[in-house]
């Protein structure tokens, strides 16, 4: 099994951005044009996040999706805005093939289990956003980073995946746009907390770090921004794909 | 034109998309007069076996989808759980499948380094160069699986194509004009349009 390589890619405006620590962020372009480039490059499968929806209490942008969708053939993963079963259905209509759950499951896991009976394990990702506490352990956070949760990173986990994901993605908030390698402690914490596969995130500065998530932190994809839409010291705004990333060793 | 069963499973446009890239003409469709006229049908399953089985007999279009396999031989391309559908049932579930193919759908043992659905790319090995579909695909071919369940079929001839996820195990079975795959080729870049073209080219 080859470790999948995930481009996430954040929306904004209809436009994609790319963040630091969930703050600060620079535009990068249109999302379509991004994904006809990921397109050409053959990427292994695509996250988009719209980090606003939640927060500005709408629903997901079906057109964006729509047309993210038609020109995708690669699996498309979405999430951002999702709080009811109706709202992942019209998601999953438009042509996506997984729903990312994030804020929604703190308040309810309903939406989870009824994607999860009607659409299969598989079509659910459930996602948590993680911030090292300062007396050890970890936060966690919805509501793109602005809410603090009570509950506790293995817990939610369990809750998770007791309710049906058939994936966890996790993100580090500390390592988000940092580019100085992913916090594997967590990553560790998540992957021994879940029988499903785990999609790591947040910190990715170079291929070698991609590597260190799978054999160190025992992720089954991984998942990047910066690496794949900046190039260079200066971070000139430029998509690209690093392959061989992985070899297949089944 | 190639006809999509449609019974309401969940995202089928991008089938649909991947065929008219291809220049085919495809309809996603549960209309029996379009599937009697149809060169070819694609049988798609998301989800679990059972629901999938349940919604395919709700539709009443069983018995024209069979009469066109069966006595008019139209190609037939069963993806994901669709391909499981086609043979005799599940370890998933308590439904009977169609039982075109003389096979059964098994769970994955889950393990620390194999975890399970089995999601991602993996290489597939083509082990009928003979089949017009084997025949097809460009070398060192993968492509995209999401499952937990795999095909176990009775006899090798029935075995067109070999992945491995722990164990090798069937990626892509046929029975005469009766194909299934187990990954998404419609989601599977230019090797599932290999794979969609030379599918495409045996419905004529």
């Amino acid at each position: 099994m080859i470790p999948r390589v995930i481009p996430c890619l954040l929306l904004r405006d209809r436009g994609l951005v790319k963040t630091v620590q969930f703050g600060s962020d620079v535009y990068i372009g249109d999302p379509v044009n991004a994904v006809r480039i990921f397109n050409d490059k053959e990427v292994d499968e695509l996250i988009f996040l719209d980090i606003d929806a939640t927060r500005e209490g709408r629903g997901p942008d079906l057109e964006i999706i729509y047309e993210i969708a038609g020109e995708s053939f690669m699996p498309v993963a979405y999430g951002g805005g999702i709080s009811t079963f109706e709202d992942a259905q019209r998601v999953i209509r438009a042509g996506v093939e997984k729903v990312v759950i994030n804020s929604t499951a703190y308040r309810s896991l309903d939406v989870i289990r009824e994607v999860s009976a009607v659409y299969g394990a598989q079509a659910v990702v459930g996602a948590v956003d993680a911030k090292k506490a300062l007396l050890g352990g970890y936060k966690l956070y919805s509501r793109s980073g602005t809410r603090e949760e009570k509950v506790k990173l293995t817990d939610h986990i369990a809750a998770l995946v007791d309710a049906g994901v058939g994936e966890v993605f996790v993100n580090s908030i500390d390592r988000d746009g940092k580019m100085s390698g992913y916090d594997i402690e967590l990553i560790r914490r998540v992957s021994s907390a879940t029988p499903t596969p785990v999609i790591a995130c947040g910190g990715a500065g170079s291929v070698a770090d991609l590597a260190e998530a799978v054999e160190k932190g025992g992720a089954s994809a991984v998942a990047a921004g910066s690496i794949f839409v900046f190039r260079g010291k200066h971070k000139a705004v430029l998509i690209n794909y690093p392959r061989g990333a992985f070899v297949d060793v089944s | 034109m190639i006809a999509i069963v449609d019974y309401d499973i969940g995202n089928l446009g991008a089938i649909e998309n991947m065929l008219a890239r291809l220049g085919a003409k495809a309809a996603i469709t549960n209309d029996a007069e379009k599937i009697r006229s149809a060169t070819g049908l694609i049988l798609p399953g998301n989800g679990s076996f059972d629901a999938c089985m349940c919604g395919l007999r709700a539709t009443g279009l069983l018995p024209t989808i069979e009469k066109r396999v069966f006595d008019a031989k139209v190609p037939i391309l069963g993806i994901c759980v669709g391909a499981q559908m086609i043979g005799k049932g599940s370890e998933e579930g308590n439904e009977k499948g169609l039982g075109w193919v003389d096979m059964t759908a098994h769970k994955f043992p889950a393990s620390p380094a194999l975890r399970v659905p089995h999601m991602g790319w993996g290489s597939v090995r083509v082990t009928q160069r003979t089949d017009p579909i084997g025949s097809a695909l460009e070398p060192d071919s993968r492509f995209y699986f999401v499952h937990s369940y795999y095909l176990k079929p009775a006899f090798r001839h029935n075995v067109i194509l070999e992945a491995n996820y722990g164990f090798d195990f069937a990626a892509g079975v046929v029975e005469g004009n009766i194909y299934g795959v187990q990954f998404h080729p419609e989601k599977s870049h230019r090797f599932g349009k290999s794979l969609l073209r030379a599918f495409k080219d045996l419905c004529g």
